[in-house]
This record gives structure tokens, C-alpha cells and sequence, in this order.
């Protein structure tokens, strides 16, 4: 899932200090599994600016609305009657909902009050950790299903570098290094043989690096 | 212009090479730059520029290497792949090239976490392999990264990596080493050793495999000021071990400046003789260049042989 955290409180503030009606809306997709934009931390976060502008005598008229996913259009349709009169929307879901709100309704300010971190799961309650580079072309196969395009620090594919020591990375004590984790992993499965593969470089043209992608099912489409 | 390398013809013939190291300034002055390379002329076969270390804005590694090849040395340009994806560092590699450079070490780099630029955002478009196997390619194929064909007047390095036999997981240590030889390593500088007893199992690997016959490895050693830099490296820098006897050895000395120097010195005349495998030395004497000729005269590597 797609891991986001929220904002301070005081840059949200910051962001609609000169409004007075604003729509706070949630997302029940990822945001609501981490724990960082689901109808719950929508109230909260309304309420908060509520009890803030109410402190510093500027009342802020809050209203809240909660959609199943904000990265799918019909799900932002019942917005359209809930933003008539708002001078703006906060989108508490990851960058991809804030901006399809942006781009529906096009006469509205509408501010991200969550920054969208990375793809990754949860380790603990509590606890999430990133796991892939959405790099488009897995090459999880050859390394024993350990990332090493966003595991490694420096994305190296025929790792480890020279700082790697007692199975951590040269960037923290507290991050595994993934070229051990590999390492292990292909040893473990008796196939170290396949570390010493040449891997030539990687097609960045399949990542972020080729503008954006774009993925077509056309067994699904419907015009 | 030459076409072959010093260091190269050195090591081919089979005499044991000294390299050392200068680290470019802060600052766009290369004065210092060629003070310490007039200093080191005679002592070394060639010397590493680095390539902004430790992820600190210095002055280019190539523009350096210009300084120090109008000083009469050879450079040895370090090129990382922390900062430059695989068109930069072709187009910065042909110009060091034209310029009369004619070794280069690839090396993955620091992680800019380390520098004074921790915010930045890196590269590492390729890995240090992949630059070692397509700068062979360029040289032997005359291709380009992509496959393009090179018309004329391919660049062609002498081409070095490092290696680190004080980093995890060590039985790989060989494999990558292996692994750099097979992409077209021609020369290996290791990390310093100041645990000769894991340098020692490393070369035996090494051996029992024969790559040392396929390569040239130096070893690095690095004298110390004090016991302090000891610890320093033994707590701070992934990567290295550093034995406690020898923080010890230096925190008893009367004179531990002297004592880091005869350190290195010891390690240098074992290293020669007792270590098998080993073609030469690689001094990394950091922010510590002047000691460099005094090191090589004392270990008995001086004069320096002459190559065509």
C-alpha cells in the first residue's frame, strides 16, 4: 500500500489561514490502513483546526466527508455538491488523491494535508517500512525477493558495497543492508551462484526517470 | 599523447607499483593540489584524485588530474556513481580522456547522507560493475553504454576498482571481487588494512581462485596521526576494522605521529614480503600528503623504476 504520514498540524493551519468554510476530505483506501487520512483521522484533524481557529477568535466552518478512494473519479463524484460553497478543500489522501480533486474541481484551492511517503507494508502496528522502488520492472527473481533498487541505499544491483558491515548499511545502524539480506537469502536457497551474474543496467525508462506511465487493460475498458 | 598508462606498464612488468592519494580542496584553488603533487613525483607511479570524498563538494576530480598531469604524475581519476548518470560520466570520462588521463577507478562512492550536502538527491543510475564492464566495452568494442558504435578515438582506460576486505558479508568479498575482475578490473585498491589477519584470509581466497593472476591488486594502507583518528575509524567508518592493539600502540607512543608513520612503514615491508598476491601499494595518506615520500623511501620502494 501506498504509506503516507500527516502533516503538522501548524503547516495545515498555514495552509487555510485566510479561508472560512473548507471540506476536509478522507480517503478509505491506503490512508486508512496507515493510520493517516481514513474517516477517523478526518474528523480528528477537522476538529483540531476547529478548536485552533476557535482559540485565536477566527472561526473556521469545518465539514468532512470521507470517500471510499479518492484515485478513482466516480468516488469524488459526490463531492460536487459538498464543495459549492467552500473556500477550500484539504484532501487527506496521498498525492494521487489531492490531485484528482484539484483536477475536478478546478475553481477550488485544494491543499495536501498528508505527505505521501512510499510503497511499503506494515512491519508492527505501528511500524511501516518501505519496500519497493515501483521501478517498473521487478527484478525481485534474481535477488531472492529482497528490493535492492529501493532497499539499497545506493540501488545497487550487484552489491554490497564497500560499507556494508555486521549486516547494516553505511547510511544507519538501523538499516538493514539488503545486499546481506540477499546474500543470506540466495545462500540459504543454495543459489549463490546466480549473485555472480553480471546484471547489466537498469531500463529507467520503465521508472519515474521516463515521465509519467501509464497502464492499459484494454480487456477491461468499457468505450 | 601516450597511449598507455605508467601504472599500467609498471604493473605489467611485474615491478610492485606505488600509488597515493590526493584529495582536491574546498575551494577552487589548485595550488595545494600541485604543491602535493611536486611533493610526490619521484615517490609514486601515479596518485588517486578523488572524486568529491565522502560526498564533499571539492574541486573536480578531473580538472584536479589536468594540476597534477602538468606536475609530471600520472592521475588516477576516481569517478563515483553517486553523482553522475551514465551520459555525464561518459562525456566527463572521454574529456578526462582527451586531456591525457588514462587510468580511472570506479567506485560506487559515499552516500551523500556522510557530506555537506546531506539533502541532496543522488544518482546511481549504475553501479560500479556495470561502469567497469561498459568502460572495457568502450575501450575493447568501441561501443558506447547504449551499444551505439564509437567512430574513432575510443577512450581507453586502464581500468581500476576497489575492494573492501574489512566489509560484510565477507566469503562475498571475494565473489564481488571475482565478479569486478570478470566485468574488466585490470587493477583493485583495496580499503586500508589495518587488520593484516583478515587482509591475510582475504588474499588467501584471493589466491586459491587465481585472481590474483588475472588482476593487480594494491593494498591500501593509511598512516595515523594519533590514537584518536584510530578510534575514530574503529567507531565511525562503515566499513573498516581497526585492532585494538593498534589504537593501543599509538596512545602509549611518546611521539604518536612518528609512531602512525612506522606503522604504516611495517605494514608496508609485511605486506611486501610476506603477503603473495600483492602488486604494489597504495598509500592514502588523508590530509596527510607530505609524509607520503618519507613512507616510500623508508619501505624501501625508492627511486621509482622509469617506464618509457
Amino acid at each position: 500500500m501506498i504509506v503516507a504520514q500527516q502533516k503538522p498540524v501548524e503547516d495545515i493551519a498555514q495552509m487555510i489561514a485566510d479561508c472560512k468554510k473548507v471540506l476536509f476530505v478522507g480517503c478509505a483506501g491506503c490512508v486508512t490502513v496507515c493510520l493517516a487520512g481514513g474517516e477517523k483521522e478526518t474528523e480528528v484533524l477537522a476538529s483540531a483546526m476547529r478548536i485552533k481557529r476557535n482559540l485565536e477568535n477566527n472561526p473556521l466552518e469545518a465539514t468532512t466527508f470521507t470517500c471510499t478512494r479518492q484515485c478513482d473519479p466516480e468516488y469524488i463524484v459526490p463531492l460536487d455538491n459538498l464543495v459549492k460553497d467552500v473556500d477550500a478543500i484539504v484532501s487527506l489522501a496521498c498525492g494521487v488523491g489531492v490531485q484528482y480533486l484539484a483536477e475536478r474541481f478546478k475553481d477550488k484551492w485544494v491543499v495536501p494535508a498528508l505527505d505521501t511517503k512510499f510503497i511499503g507494508g506494515s512491519v508492527t502496528h505501528g511500524n511501516w517500512e518501505e519496500k519497493c522502488g515501483l521501478c517498473g520492472d521487478c527484478i525481485l527473481h534474481r535477488t531472492g525477493g529482497i528490493c535492492p533498487i529501493i532497499r539499497c541505499s545506493k540501488s545497487i544491483l550487484n552489491g554490497p558495497c564497500g560499507g556494508s558491515q555486521y549486516g547494516k548499511c553505511e547510511v544507519s545502524k538501523d538499516v538493514d543492508c539488503a545486499w546481506q539480506l540477499i546474500y543470506d537469502r540466495m545462500k540459504a536457497l543454495g543459489k549463490l551462484d546466480k549473485l555472480m551474474e553480471f546484471q547489466p543496467p537498469k531500463d529507467w525508462s520503465k521508472s519515474r526517470d521516463g515521465g509519467p506511465r501509464k497502464a492499459i487493460r484494454e480487456d477491461v475498458m468499457i468505450d | 599523447m601516450k597511449n598507455l598508462s605508467k601504472l599500467q606498464q609498471i604493473l605489467d612488468s611485474g615491478q610492485f607499483a606505488v600509488t597515493a592519494e590526493i584529495g582536491p580542496p574546498k575551494h577552487s584553488s589548485a595550488e595545494g593540489i600541485r604543491h602535493h603533487a611536486e611533493m610526490m613525483r619521484d615517490y609514486v607511479d601515479a596518485t588517486n584524485i578523488t572524486d568529491n570524498q565522502t560526498a564533499i563538494v571539492r574541486l573536480s576530480s578531473i580538472a584536479a588530474g589536468v594540476h597534477v598531469l602538468n606536475c609530471g604524475i600520472e592521475p588516477i581519476v576516481q569517478m563515483t556513481c553517486r553523482d553522475r548518470n551514465r551520459i555525464a560520466m561518459q562525456s566527463d570520462l572521454m574529456g578526462a580522456y582527451s586531456l591525457g588521463m588514462r587510468n580511472v577507478l570506479c567506485l560506487s562512492g559515499d552516500h551523500q547522507k556522510f557530506g555537506n550536502h546531506p539533502t541532496s538527491k543522488n544518482v546511481y543510475d549504475i553501479d560500479s560493475m556495470q561502469l567497469i564492464y561498459y568502460l572495457r566495452r568502450m575501450r575493447d568494442e568501441k561501443l558506447f553504454f547504449s551499444g551505439e558504435e564509437i567512430k574513432e578515438h575510443e577512450p581507453r582506460f586502464f581500468i581500476g576498482a576497489v575492494a573492501n576486505p574489512f566489509a560484510d558479508p565477507f566469503e562475498f568479498r571475494v565473489d564481488r571481487l571475482e565478479k569486478k575482475v570478470e566485468a574488466g578490473a585490470q587493477f583493485i585498491q583495496t580499503q586500508c588494512i589495518f587488520d593484516m589477519e583478515r587482509f591475510e584470509r582475504f588474499m588467501e581466497m584471493v589466491r586459491e581462485r587465481g585472481i590474483d593472476e588475472r588482476v593487480h591488486i594494491l593494498a591500501g594502507v593509511t598512516p595515523m596521526k594519533s590514537w584518536r583518528a584510530a578510534k575514530y575509524i574503529q567507531n565511525n567508518v562503515s566499513g573498516m576494522i581497526v585492532p585494538d592493539e593498534l589504537v593501543e600502540r599509538l596512545k602509549n607512543a611518546e611521539d604518536p605521529k612518528r609512531e602512525g608513520v612506522d606503522i604504516c612503514i611495517e605494514q608496508i615491508k609485511y605486506i611486501k614480503e610476506n603477503v603473495r598476491g600483492v602488486h604494489g601499494v597504495h598509500v592514502m595518506a588523508i590530509a596527510w600528503e607530505e609524509v607520503v615520500p618519507e613512507i616510500v623511501e623508508r619501505s624501501g620502494l625508492y627511486p621509482r623504476p622509469k617506464v618509457g
